[in-house]
């Protein structure tokens, strides 16, 4: 710990079990809230009008829905929680401990998108869990299916982060996830395959970066999917090289963070 | 070799507001420090860039040895904030939100070490209640709390007892006596001039981002000091003789003192020569003293003085 280049680990720890002991606190609230709204999505996707939709692609609907259920929650929790990790300190001026603390830029990131992303992974599968009390479940590729909820969360946490340092009021924190990430997940394939849409639709769907993780996240489910799952997995890893540049950007220059 | 080096360090802000200008100065290890300024002179400015809060436009820093920017992990380490804002995790206990700024400075968990700190600043008995049921008072305390927790070598006071009460500000003044007999080095920014006057070995002023003095504060109050001659009078008068009007007295307690205001630092103070005229005048006084003008004095005095120059 004597150099600059060795890693500050019990900082990354601390910051790591602060974020997830307010994930604790309000673990009622927390674990309680996907429980309930999957149970819904269930009730009015899976019995009221699965029972009336004919199987996608050979999977009955109820189960169908499963991949994309998970994918909306743990992108909407990825960034809420990053977001709202590194906003708050700002926010509050708590964030001169950090600032001023010996911790790297990247020990800061570890500590914060690490929780964040260990919330929405648990968050994910505890939306798995409810599912299987309402359908069959099948994971075909349980691997890969770890790796895109890892991944997806890792990259999403990132994205919430860079919200989080962009944001200078609570308007601005929940203006991308609202207007921007909400829509592109419903009209990314959550609820259906894309392959039902129109040409042209289907067309403008490819241009939403969410179809590729939901596509691939329901390969590792059915082994069936949208688009190819190299294009799902390179397309997952290139927003997460974005991220990972915007953030190493902003710690350089100190957006936001520094005057 | 002093604990804290600054060299040529300024800083601009993107606003073009210039904050400090080519500011030099050196702490010696083991000192309390006061840095003196009206506000908005620069001193949280100057603070928060040795700590890694404000990026210095140029200029140089070395704590202990190691800088700011090249080293800077060595160099937070040694060092301990308490900040001018009661910012605090409002839904964390003082007990966690205490281990974990330890936990930022890359040490691992000392609970005997933790519960020292705690029970010296009060709050052991507080250690499981939210922050946010606390008084103002004792978020203060808990920020001093936070920047001990991991052993600083040095500790910065950004406006220590700004909005605190008697005991608080007493107990504080202690403690710094306490950390500095264990080889902790203090500085501490303020605009209480009795702040600097009861604790500091040395003062600083600083004025529009400029270091105007840096002196002991004992040679400072010496070297700058104003002081009045109270002479009480055998018999009350009126007026003041014409003869003595260039003394520039003043009639007290009802003609029953003359008061004479002179400055230590000039070549001649003018007492031989007022005692002389005061004879001459057949004015005869009983008894005679002197006092000594406090820093708050001699602090308004140069901020005025620099301000006239400016």
């Amino acid at each position: 710990m004597s150099t600059a280049y060795s890693m500050n680990w019990p900082a990354v720890r601390a910051i790591y079990r602060f974020e997830m002991g307010r994930f604790w606190r309000t673990a009622g609230q927390s674990i309680l809230a996907p429980v309930i709204s999957t149970t819904l999505y269930f009730v009015v996707f899976g019995a009221a009008i699965g029972s009336r939709v004919s199987a996608v692609d050979g999977v009955p609907y109820g189960l169908f829905i499963v991949p994309g259920l998970i994918m909306l929650s743990l992108l909407t929790q990825s960034i809420a929680n990053a977001s709202f990790g590194i906003y708050f300190p700002r926010f509050a001026g708590t964030i001169y401990e950090i600032l001023s603390a010996p911790i790297s830029p990247l020990e800061v990131v570890l500590g914060f998108v690490g929780a964040a992303a260990s919330k929405s992974i648990l968050i994910g599968l505890i939306i798995l869990a409810t599912s299987a009390l309402f359908v069959p479940l099948r994971i075909e590729h349980p691997v890969w299916m770890i790796g895109f909820l890892l991944l997806t969360a890792v990259t999403f946490s990132l994205f919430g982060f860079v919200i989080g340092l962009w944001a200078d009021g609570f308007e601005k924190l929940q203006l991308v996830p609202l207007l921007v990430v909400t829509p592109l997940t419903f009209l990314g394939g959550s609820f259906y395959a894309i392959g039902m849409l129109p040409p042209f639709w289907h067309a403008v769907s490819l241009l939403n970066p969410v179809v590729y993780l939901i596509s691939g996240f329901r390969w590792a489910f059915f082994g069936k999917a949208d688009v190819n799952i190299a294009i799902s997995l390179g397309m997952t890893a290139l927003f997460l090289v974005i991220c990972l540049g915007l953030v190493t950007y902003i710690f350089r220059t100190g957006y936001r963070l520094k005057s | 070799m002093p604990i804290i080096s600054i060299s040529q360090l300024s800083k601009t802000y993107t606003s073009g507001f210039t904050a400090l200008r080519d500011i030099d100065l050196a702490i010696e290890a083991g000192e309390i420090f006061a840095l003196l300024g009206p506000n908005g002179a620069g001193k949280s400015t100057l603070i928060n860039i040795v700590c890694g809060i404000v990026t210095p436009s140029s200029g140089t820093v070395l704590v202990d040895g190691h800088d700011i920017a090249g080293d800077y992990r060595a160099a937070r380490r040694a060092i301990g904030l308490v900040p001018q804002e009661l910012t605090t995790d409002a839904f964390e206990t003082v007990l966690n939100t205490v281990s974990f700024s330890r936990g930022l400075f890359g040490l691992r968990p000392d609970p005997g070490h933790i519960e020292r700190i705690l029970r010296a600043l009060s709050l052991w008995d507080k250690r499981d209640s939210r922050l946010m049921t606390l008084s103002g008072g004792m978020k203060r305390r808990v920020l001093i709390a936070k920047a001990l927790s991991h052993e600083p070598r040095v500790l910065f006071l950004d406006e220590p007892t700004a909005g605190v009460d008697v005991e608080l500000r007493q107990d504080m003044w202690r403690l710094v006596r306490e950390l500095r007999q264990q080889g902790v080095t203090v500085i501490l920014t303020t605009h209480y001039i009795e702040e600097a006057e009861e604790m500091a070995d040395r003062i600083g002023v600083i004025r529009r981002g400029e270091i105007i003095l840096v002196e002991e504060k004992a040679a400072l109050m010496r070297k700058l000091g104003r002081k009045q001659l109270t002479l009480n009078l055998q018999q009350p008068i009126t007026a003041i003789p014409p003869e003595l009007a260039d003394y520039e007295l003043a009639l007290a307690a009802d003609g029953r003192e003359l008061v004479y205001t002179y400055d230590t630092r000039a070549e001649r103070t003018g007492i031989t020569g007022l005692l002389t005229g005061l004879a001459a005048a057949g004015i005869r006084f009983n008894d005679l003293h002197t006092e000594q003008s406090s820093l708050e004095d001699i602090f308004v005095g140069l901020v005025r003085e620099e301000g006239a120059r400016a």
